[in-house]
C-alpha cells in the first residue's frame, strides 16, 4: 500500500507565515487584521491537525516519515528536513495546535489593550511554528532546531513587557539556564552521531536496539541519556535547573499558560519519551530521570504552599506537575508521563488563563493576599478554575486523576519509595491549590476597589474604563470553557483496567514504546514481540492486581480529599491560622516562603563566583592584561622606537652626511674585517 | 725608500680630517677646504699607488681629480660669493631657505 502525503511540513509553516505577516507588516495592521491574521494561520495549523488525526488510522506504515528536502551531506552523514509522525508526536501534535489555539483566542481579550498588540501575536505564532518543529522533527537535529526555537520565543514573550526591568532579567534567565541544558543535549547529540554516525530518529533507535541495557557502569548509552536528561531537566525546569520558571512569570499570561504550562515545558519530556530506547538500555540513566523527577515533584509542591503571588503558586505547581511526568518516564512508563502531559496541558493552561482572568478582573493585581470574595463577582472564571483545580487536585473522575493515578501505580510497582513521595506530594498539590482557591474567591474581598484599575499598567496595558472588579470579555471566557471541558472529560481516554476501563491512550501509544521499528500499523499486539515488562499495558495485567491498585487509587484520592480539607480548615474555617502556624514554625515557614533560598545559594555558588572570575581573571586578567597589553604595548614601542628615531630626520644635511660617514665606515670595517678574516 | 703603508696611513688621517670638518664646521669657506683636503687624501692614495705598482694610469687620474677640483673651486667660490653677496653671512645653519 502506498504511503500516503500528509503534508505534514505545512502544520510548522502555517504559524510561521502568521509570525512573518504580523511580525514585518502588523504594525500597520489594525488590530482586527493581526487577530485575523494570527488566529487564521493558527486556526488552520489545528485543522491540518486534525486533518492529519483524522487520516492517521489510514496510514499503512508507522512511524510515517515525510521528507521535505535534503539538508546536510557530509560523507556518510546526512540530515534531512523530515517530518515524523507516530501516535506520540500526533498527541503532541493535537495537543500543541489545540491549547495553542484556544490560548490564541484567550490572548486576543488579553493584549487587546497592549501597545504591542502585533508583536505579541508575532511571537505567538513564531513559538507555535518552533513547537511543531520540535514534536515533527524526524531526527534529533530538527527536533534541536525547534529546542532552541521555542527557548528564543520563551525568552521574547518572558521579556515581552521589556521596559520593565525584572522582566528583561527573567528573559535572561530564562535563555541562560536554558544554555546549560542545551549544552547537555548538544553533547548528546555529538556522542549519537560518533556512536552511530545518525541522528535521524528511526536509525539512531534502531542502531541502539543493537546494544544491551548498560546495567554496570556507565556506558556510551548511559552517557548520552544522562545528558539528554540534562536538556530535559533545562527545557523542563527539573532539580536543579528548575529555577528560571518561576521568575519567568513576568511574562504575560497566556504565554505562561502556552509556553510555561501546557506545551514548551513538556517538551523535556517529550524528549525523553521519544528516546525512550536509549533511555531503556541505561538504567542507570532512568532512575537518575525518576528520582530527580520525584525530587522536583515533592520539591516545588513545597515550595507552592507559601508563595502568595497567584502566578508564582501555578508555576512552582508546574514545576512539579513535570517532576510528575519524569518520575513517570524515569519509572519506564513514558505512556503514562505522557498521558499526564496532556492532562496537565488542559487543566494547568485553564488554571494560567483563569489566573489570567482574575488578574485582569482585579487590574492586575497578582497578590493573593488583596484578592477574596470573587467567586460572585467572576462567576465563569471561578468555576472553570474549581474544575481545573479539583482536576490538578486528582479528585475523580476529573482529567488529572487518572493520569496522576496511572503514574503513581507504576512508580509503586517500580519502589515504593516513588510511591509515598508522589503521594505525599499529592497531597501537597491539593492543599496549594484549594488554598489558592479560598484566598482569591472566598471570603471578604481584601484590595482596593478604587485603585483596581489603577495598577493597570503595573503588569498590563489594560485601560478599562469600567471600574471595579469585573468578569472578563466572552472572548477569554469561551477557552476557559472549552479547556474546562477538556479537563473534566480529557482523563476518560485512560481509565485504566482496574476501574473497568481499557486505558485506551496507553494501548494507543503502545506501539511506540514497544518498537521503534516500522510496524504494520494496528498490528502491534502481534504474539511473538513481547513486550518488556515495563511497558505492559494495564489490559494485559493480572486480575488479581486489580483489588491493590484500587487501594492505591484509593489512598492517593484520600491525600488529595485531605489537602482539600486542609486548605478549607485552614484559609476557610479559620483564616487567622495559617499565620499562627507560619509563627510557630518560622524558621520552617521562611526557608519555604523565601523557596529555601536556591535562587541565593545558586547566586551565592555560581553567578557571584563566575562575576568576580570574569572580572578577575577573564577581564582585567587576560583581556586587559594579556590581549589589550600586548596590543597596546606593540603600538606603544613602535611609538617610542619612532619617537627618538624621528630625531634622526632632523633635516640638518651635515648630520645626514654623518650618518653617510657613520655608515660608510661600518661597511668598509666590515669588509677589511672579513678580508682580514678570509687571509 | 718610504713604504706603502706610510703613505696610505697619511692620506686616511687627511681623509678623515676632511670628513670631520665637512661635518662639524659652520664656515662655508672652511666646508670647502675640507672638500679639497679629502680630495688631496685621495689623490695622495692614487699617488702612493701609481708609485708602488709602478703604473701611470694613477698619475693620470690624479690629474683629472685636479682639474675637477679646479673647476669646482671656482664655481663653488663664485657661489659663496654671491651667497654672501645676499645673505651677508658665511654660516650654512642660517642659509636654509628651502627648508620648511
Amino acid at each position: 500500500m502506498k504511503q500516503p502525503n500528509l503534508y505534514l511540513w505545512l502544520i510548522p509553516l502555517l504559524p510561521l507565515l502568521g509570525a512573518a505577516i504580523n511580525g514585518l507588516l502588523g504594525k500597520r495592521f489594525s488590530r482586527q487584521a493581526v487577530v485575523a491574521v494570527a488566529l487564521g494561520f493558527s486556526g488552520a495549523a489545528f485543522c491540518m491537525a486534525l486533518w492529519v488525526a483524522s487520516q492517521f488510522s489510514s496510514l499503512p506504515l508507522l512511524p510515517h516519515v515525510e521528507t521535505v528536502a535534503p539538508w546536510l551531506r557530509s560523507g556518510g552523514f546526512s540530515v534531512d528536513f523530515a517530518f515524523y509522525l507516530d501516535q506520540l508526536s500526533l498527541i503532541m501534535l493535537l495537543v500543541v495546535t489545540g491549547v495553542g489555539f484556544l490560548i490564541h483566542i484567550y490572548s486576543v481579550g488579553y493584549m487587546w489593550d497592549d501597545p504591542g498588540f502585533y508583536r505579541f501575536f508575532s511571537y505567538l505564532n513564531l513559538f507555535m511554528f518552533f513547537m511543531l518543529t520540535l514534536v515533527l522533527g524526524s531526527s534529533y537535529l530538527v527536533m534541536f532546531i525547534g529546542w532552541e526555537g521555542v527557548g528564543l520565543a520563551s525568552y521574547l514573550l518572558i521579556g515581552f513587557w521589556f521596559t520593565k526591568d525584572s522582566a528583561a532579567a527573567a528573559g535572561k534567565k530564562a535563555f541562560i539556564v536554558n544554555r546549560i541544558g542545551d549544552f547537555g543535549f548538544l553533547i548528546a547529540l555529538f556522542l549519537l552521531i560518533q556512536h552511530f554516525n545518525s541522528l535521524d530518529f528511526q536509525k539512531v533507535f534502531e542502531a541502539a536496539k543493537g546494544y544491551s541495557p548498560e546495567t554496570a557502569g556507565v556506558g556510551f548509552l548511559t552517557a548520552t541519556a544522562l545528558l539528554l536528561m540534562l536538556g530535559a531537566a533545562g527545557k523542563s525546569a527539573q532539580i536543579p535547573l528548575y529555577v528560571w520558571l518561576p521568575d519567568a512569570m513576568e511574562g504575560p499570561t497566556p504565554v505562561s499558560a502556552l509556553i510555561h504550562a501546557a506545551t514548551m515545558v513538556t517538551a523535556g519530556v517529550y524528549m525523553v519519551a521519544r528516546s525512550h530506547t536509549i533511555f531503556e538500555r541505561a538504567p542507570s540513566a532512568l532512575t537518575v530521570v525518576a528520582i530527580i523527577g520525584t525530587l522536583t515533584a515533592f520539591f516545588a509542591a513545597t515550595i507552592g504552599i507559601a508563595q502568595t503571588d497567584i502566578k508564582k503558586v501555578l508555576a512552582y505547581s508546574t514545576v512539579s506537575q513535570l517532576g510528575y511526568m519524569f518520575m513517570a518516564c524515569g519509572v519506564g512508563a513514558f505512556s503514562a508521563g505522557i498521558f499526564h502531559l496532556m492532562t496537565h496541558a488542559f487543566f494547568k493552561g485553564l488554571l494560567f488563563l483563569a489566573a489570567g482572568s482574575v488578574i485582569h478582573a482585579v487590574g492586575g493585581e497578582q497578590d493573593m493576599r488583596k484578592m477574596g470574595g470573587l467567586w460572585r463577582k467572576i462567576p465563569w472564571t471561578w468555576a472553570t478554575m474549581l474544575i481545573a483545580t479539583c482536576a490538578i487536585a486528582g479528585i475523580p473522575p476529573l482529567a488529572g486523576f487518572f493520569s496522576k493515578d496511572e503514574i503513581l501505580w507504576r512508580a509503586y510497582q517500580a519502589s515504593w519509595a516513588y510511591w509515598l513521595v508522589g503521594v505525599v506530594t499529592a497531597f501537597l498539590t491539593s492543599f496549594y491549590m484549594f488554598r489558592l482557591m479560598y484566598m482569591t474567591f472566598s471570603g471578604e474581598y481584601r484590595g482596593d476597589a478604587e485603585t483596581a484599575h489603577a495598577h493597570d499598567d503595573h503588569a498590563h496595558g489594560h485601560g478599562h474604563g469600567h471600574g471595579g472588579v469585573h468578569e472578563s470579555p466572552a472572548v477569554m471566557i469561551v477557552p476557559l470553557v472549552i479547556l474546562a471541558f477538556l479537563s473534566f472529560f480529557g482523563g476518560f481516554v485512560g481509565v485504566p483496567g482496574s476501574l473497568g476501563g481499557h486505558n485506551q491512550f496507553d494501548r494507543f501509544l503502545g506501539p511506540v514504546f514497544r518498537s521503534s521499528t516500522p510496524v504494520v500499523n494496528a498490528a502491534h499486539e502481534q504474539p511473538g514481540e513481547a513486550a518488556p515488562p515495563e511497558q505492559t499495558t494495564e489490559g494485559t495485567e493480572p486480575e488479581a492486581g486489580h483489588a491493590t491498585e484500587i487501594t492505591f487509587t484509593a489512598i492517593s484520592v484520600g491525600a488529595g480529599l485531605l489537602g482539600l480539607f486542609l486548605a478549607w480548615l485552614l484559609y476557610k474555617r479559620s483564616p487567622d491560622l495559617p499565620d499562627r502556624i507560619a509563627d510557630s514554625l518560622h524558621s520552617l515557614y521562611s526557608a519555604v516562603a523565601h523557596k529555601y533560598w536556591i535562587d541565593e545559594l545558586y547566586a551565592a555558588i555560581f553567578v557571584k563566583p563566575l562575576i568576580v572570575i570574569s572580572s578577575v581573571v577573564f577581564w582585567r586578567g587576560i583581556d586587559r592584561g594579556v590581549i589589550d597589553a600586548t596590543l597596546d604595548g606593540s603600538a606603544e614601542t613602535a611609538k617610542e622606537v619612532s619617537d627618538n628615531l624621528r630625531h634622526m630626520q632632523s633635516g640638518n644635511l651635515r648630520s645626514y652626511a654623518g650618518w653617510i660617514a657613520i655608515g660608510a665606515t661600518g661597511v668598509i670595517g666590515y669588509m677589511v674585517w672579513v678580508w682580514a678574516g678570509a687571509r | 725608500m718610504v713604504p706603502l703603508s706610510y703613505y696610505l696611513v697619511l692620506s686616511a688621517i687627511l681623509f678623515a680630517c676632511g670628513v670631520t670638518g665637512f661635518l662639524i664646521k659652520r664656515n662655508i669657506i672652511t666646508i670647502f677646504m675640507s672638500i679639497e683636503l679629502m680630495l688631496n687624501g685621495v689623490n695622495l692614495s692614487f699617488v702612493a699607488f701609481a708609485a708602488h705598482w709602478q703604473q701611470l694610469s694613477g698619475q693620470v687620474f690624479v690629474f683629472f681629480v685636479m682639474v675637477v677640483a679646479a673647476a669646482e673651486a671656482a664655481v663653488g667660490l663664485a657661489i659663496i660669493i654671491a651667497l654672501f653677496r645676499t645673505r651677508e653671512t658665511l654660516n650654512i645653519d642660517q642659509v636654509n631657505l628651502l627648508k620648511l
